[in-house]
C-alpha cells in the first residue's frame, strides 16, 4: 500500500502523518477493542465497584474503568468481543447500560483546549499570587531601593506569566484587528501591554507605582471567565455527543453468504439491507422482498402506518413495522434524504438574523468608548503638563480601570449557573445565546408528533365491543409486535379480559393477524385487508366470519407534562400554536384536548419554516419545539428552538436546547431561568458600569494608585460572580 | 530586611513548587473523574490480584 503510494507533494507533516497514523490504526486494531458503555444509573462507590468486578470477572475482559462524572464505563477487551457481549453482564450487576459509539465520543477523549486554558489559569493565578504579596509590602510602605526590589522581582514574574497565559487574548485581539474590527479582546491587551511597559519603564526610573499586579490579576480574572464559559460549553457538548453516540449507526447487508452486520457508513448503493421490524431504515432504497408496514412520523408527522410491498421506496428514517424487510438501497451517507433535508435548514439559517448576543452589544459600545477615553486622558495630560512619563501612566491606570474584567465575567458567570441549573433539570442547553434568546419568546409553536404525543397509540373506543370480540382481539393482537397491536392487548388486559380460543393464528406482515375461532375465520388488520372503509384516523378492523367490519381507532398517548407544559405557557401569557403534518382530524382533536386555539394541519415541512417566518416578521418571537425531520427547517427559522431526546439526530443538531428526559414540564420553567439569567446578565453590567463610573475620574484625574486599581478590579468581579450565583 | 533574601527566593520556590505539583496532576488525567475518585476512596475493595 504505501509503495505504491506517490510522495506527499506538500512538505506539510499532518499530511505525511495522517496516513501513517491511519496504518498504525490499522495494524493496531485487531490487537485489542476499545467498548464504552454508558450506564445512565450509576451514582454510587458501590455501583463503581459493583459495574467493574462483574466485567473483570469475566476472562476476556483486560481491563474495565468506570466513570462516574460522565456515567460511563471504559472497557479494554479481546478483539473479538462486542458491547453486544459485555452488556448482558452489566445489566447482571443491575445496572442499565447503552453502548457508545467510540469514535463520536473522541473528540471527548482529551478535551485539550480546556486543559491548556485550565493550566493557563493555573499560571496565572501562582504568579498574581505572589505578585499580590509583594505588592502588599509596597503598599503599606516599602520605599527606595527594598521598592524597587520588589519591583523588579514582581516583572520577573509577571512578564513570563503574562507571555504564556494572556496568550488567547492576544490572539484573539490580533485576529480582529487584522479583520478590521474590535473586540473585547483588543482593550485586554493593550491595558495588559500597556501597564507592563509603563510599569517597567517606572520600575527603571525608581518610580513609585508599578502595575503589574493588576496586569496579572486582569490576566486572572479574565481566564477564569474564559474557562467558566468553555466548560459549560463543553459539557453541553459532550452530553450532545453522548446523545449522538447512543444510535450505533449498524446496518445488516444480506450478501451470498448471509447477513453480516456492518457501519451504514460502508454501505454502497445497491446493497441489500435486512430491516428487521421496529428497525429505522439506515438508508434510501426501494423494498426488494417482504410486506410490512412503515411508520414515517419522523420524517412527515403523519402517524397513520403506510402499507408497504416490493417495489415502494423508503427513505432514511422510517421504522418499520410488522414484517422484516430486505430493501435494495439507492442513496448513502449524504445524498439520502435524510441529508437532503439539510439543504431546507440552510435556506433557513440564511434568513434569520444573526442574534447578537448582551455581550457583543456591550462590547460594541464598551471598546471604542475605552479607548477614546484613555487615548483623552493621554493627550489632555501630556498637553497640561509637558510630560510624557505621566501622561502615559495615567492612559495605562483609565486602560486598567476601565478594562472589561467584570464585563468579561458577567455573561459567563450567569450562564454556567443557569445551564448548570436546567441540566438538572434535564435541558441540555447547546448554544451560547440561546438562554438570552429564550428569554425573548412570546409565541411557543409546538409539533404534535413525537412531541406533544409520545408516539405510542392508545385505543379510544374499546367501549363500543361486546366482550366476545375483545376476547378474540385479544387472541389475535398478542402474538403481534405491531404498535397498535401491543396498546390493543394491554388495553384489553387492563380490562381484565381473558384471550379467546383462537387457533391457527397466522401474522401477515403488512396486512395484519388471522385465525380461527369457532370454525371462522378471524381477521384484525388494516381496512383494505378485511374489505371496510378506509378511515383518516389511526384504526386498526376486526371482521369475525363474515359479519360486519368494526374498526378499533387509536390517538396518540400524550407526552408526559404535555398538557402542564402548554397550560403553563398560556398563563405565562405565551401564545401557543400547534403545527402538524398530521390530518386535520388528529391536529383538532389534540388541539380541543389541549386548549390550543390556533392549529395548522397537513403542513409541509417548508410550510412550518414559511410559517414561523410569517410570524416572525409580524415581530413574533416564536419557540419551536418539534422532534421529525419535517421539523428541522422551522426549528432553524425560529428565534429559539427546542428539541426532545428521541428526536432525529438532525433535529437536535437543528434546535438550540435538547430536553434530555422524556417530559415537557421543565419547558416553561426553562423560560423563566432564561428570564432570570438574561435579568442577571444586565445587572452584571450595571454593577461593572458602575463600579468604572466612580473609579474612571480618579484615574482620569491621576489620583489613581494600583492599590485602587486592585481593590476595584478585585471588588467587581467578586461582586458579579456572587451576583451570578443566585441564580443556582 | 536582610532576612529578605533568604525569605523571597523561598517563597518563590515553594510557589513554584505548587505550581508544578499542579501541572503533574493535571498531566496524569487527575480531573477526568472528579467525583468517581471522591466516590472510589471510600470502596472497601483491594486489588489483591491485578490482570497481567
Amino acid at each position: 500500500m504505501t509503495a505504491v503510494m506517490p510522495p506527499p507533494a506538500s512538505a506539510c507533516p499532518a499530511c505525511s502523518a495522517a496516513p501513517a497514523a491511519e496504518a498504525l490504526a490499522a495494524a493496531q486494531e485487531p490487537s485489542e477493542a476499545h467498548i464504552i458503555l454508558s450506564l445512565p444509573t450509576i451514582h454510587c462507590a458501590a455501583c463503581m465497584s459493583a459495574v467493574e468486578s462483574a466485567l473483570m470477572k469475566s476472562d476476556t475482559v483486560r481491563s474495565a474503568r468506570v466513570n462516574l462524572t460522565m456515567k460511563r464505563v471504559s472497557i479494554e477487551a479481546n478483539p473479538d468481543l462486542t458491547a453486544a457481549d459485555v452488556i448482558p453482564l452489566v445489566e447482571a450487576a443491575g445496572y442499565e447500560a447503552h453502548e457508545l459509539d467510540s469514535t463520536a465520543l473522541s473528540a471527548t477523549q482529551t478535551d485539550r483546549a480546556g486543559r491548556e486554558l485550565l493550566m493557563r489559569l493555573a499560571v496565572a493565578g501562582f504568579a498574581s499570587m505572589n505578585v499580590m504579596l509583594l505588592s502588599v509590602a509596597v503598599w503599606s510602605g516599602a520605599e527606595g531601593p527594598t521598592r524597587d526590589m520588589f519591583h523588579w522581582i514582581s516583572a520577573a514574574i509577571v512578564l513570563p506569566s503574562v507571555a504564556f497565559a494572556a496568550q488567547p487574548f492576544f490572539k484573539n485581539a490580533w485576529t480582529a484587528l487584522k479583520a478590521g474590527h474590535l473586540n473585547m479582546d483588543v482593550p485586554i491587551s493593550l491595558a495588559i501591554l500597556l501597564a507592563l511597559v509603563t510599569s517597567l519603564w517606572e520600575t527603571s526610573l525608581s518610580g513609585e507605582h508599578a502595575y503589574f499586579d493588576a496586569a496579572i490579576a486582569l490576566t486572572f480574572f479574565l481566564l477564569t471567565g474564559r474557562y467558566l464559559d468553555h466548560r459549560t460549553r463543553s459539557v453541553a457538548r459532550s452530553a450532545a455527543e453522548e446523545l449522538a453516540a447512543l444510535e450505533v449507526p449498524r446496518a445488516w447487508r444480506v450478501t451470498e453468504d448471509g447477513e453480516e452486520q456492518i457501519n451504514v457508513a460502508e454501505l454502497q448503493v445497491g446493497d441489500l439491507i435486512r430491516v428487521r421490524p421496529g428497525g429505522r431504515m439506515p438508508v434510501d432504497g426501494e423494498i426488494a422482498d417482504g410486506t410490512s408496514e412503515l411508520d414515517r412520523s419522523l420524517l412527515t408527522g403523519e402517524t397513520l402506518p403506510v402499507f408497504a410491498e416490493p417495489g415502494l421506496s423508503v427513505s432514511a428514517g422510517e421504522v418499520n413495522l410488522t414484517g422484516p424487510l430486505t430493501i435494495r438501497a439507492t442513496a448513502v451517507g449524504r445524498d439520502t434524504s435524510l441529508h437532503r433535508m439539510a439543504d431546507l435548514v440552510s435556506i433557513a439559517e440564511s434568513g434569520r438574523s444573526r442574534y447578537t448576543s448582551l455581550a457583543d452589544k456591550a462590547a460594541k459600545l464598551y471598546a471604542p468608548g475605552v479607548h477614546i477615553l484613555s487615548a483623552l486622558a493621554f493627550v489632555g495630560w501630556y498637553l497640561y503638563s509637558g510630560d510624557l512619563r505621566v501622561a502615559l501612566n495615567i492612559a495605562a491606570a483609565v486602560l486598567i480601570i476601565t478594562c472589561p474584567c467584570a464585563l468579561g465575567l458577567a455573561v459567563p458567570a450567569v450562564t454556567t449557573a443557569a445551564s448548570g441549573r436546567l441540566f438538572k433539570r434535564g435541558l441540555l442547553i447547546k448554544d451560547a445565546t440561546a438562554l438570552e434568546r429564550l428569554a425573548q419568546i412570546d409565541t411557543v409553536v409546538f409539533d404534535k408528533t413525537g412531541t406533544l404525543t409520545a408516539g405510542t397509540p392508545e385505543v379510544t373506543n374499546i367501549d363500543d365491543f361486546t366482550r366476545r370480540d375483545l376476547e378474540i382481539t385479544l387472541a389475535l393482537a398478542s402474538g403481534s409486535s405491531h404498535p397498535l397491536s401491543q396498546s390493543l392487548t394491554a388495553a384489553i388486559q387492563g380490562a381484565g379480559i381473558g384471550a379467546a380460543e383462537v387457533s391457527e393464528i397466522q401474522e401477515v406482515p403488512g396486512h395484519g393477524t388471522q385465525g380461527r375461532w369457532n370454525g371462522q375465520l378471524v381477521r384484525l388488520g388494516r381496512a383494505a385487508w378485511v374489505d371496510g372503509p378506509s378511515l383518516a384516523l389511526t384504526s386498526t378492523c376486526l371482521r369475525v366470519g363474515d359479519g360486519p367490519v368494526q374498526a378499533f381507532t387509536f390517538t396518540d398517548r400524550l407526552r408526559d407534562g404535555a398538557e402542564e407544559a402548554v397550560r403553563a405557557l398560556q398563563e405565562a401569557g405565551h401564545k401557543v400554536i400547534l403545527m402538524s403534518g398530521d390530518t386535520t382530524p388528529a391536529v383538532e382533536a389534540l388541539a380541543n384536548r389541549l386548549g390550543i386555539e390556533q392549529w395548522l394541519a397537513e403542513a409541509l415541512p417548508q410550510d412550518k419554516a414559511a410559517r414561523i417566518q410569517a410570524l416572525t416578521d409580524q415581530g413574533a418571537k416564536v419557540l419551536m419545539v418539534g422532534d421529525g425531520l419535517n421539523d428541522t427547517a422551522a426549528l432553524t427559522a425560529a428565534h429559539a428552538s427546542i428539541s426532545p431526546a428521541s428526536a432525529l439526530d438532525a433535529a437536535r443538531v437543528a434546535s438550540d436546547i435538547v430536553l434530555l428526559g422524556g417530559e415537557l414540564d421543565p419547558i416553561p420553567e426553562a423560560i423563566t431561568t432564561a428570564q432570570k439569567a438574561t435579568r442577571r446578565i444586565r445587572e452584571n453590567f450595571t454593577i461593572a458600569t458602575w463600579y468604572n463610573i466612580i473609579a474612571v475620574p480618579l484615574a482620569i484625574a491621576g489620583l489613581c494608585s494600583p492599590l485602587i486599581a486592585a481593590l476595584a478590579m478585585s471588588s467587581s468581579s467578586l461582586t458579579v460572580s456572587l451576583n451570578a450565583l443566585r441564580l443556582r | 530586611m536582610n532576612v529578605l533574601t533568604y525569605l523571597i527566593p523561598i517563597s518563590l520556590v515553594l510557589g513554584c513548587v505548587g505550581l508544578g505539583f499542579f501541572v503533574f496532576t493535571l498531566r496524569s488525567n487527575q480531573y477526568d473523574d472528579p467525583e468517581g475518585d471522591a466516590q472510589r476512596i471510600l470502596s472497601g475493595d483491594y486489588d489483591d490480584k491485578p490482570k497481567g
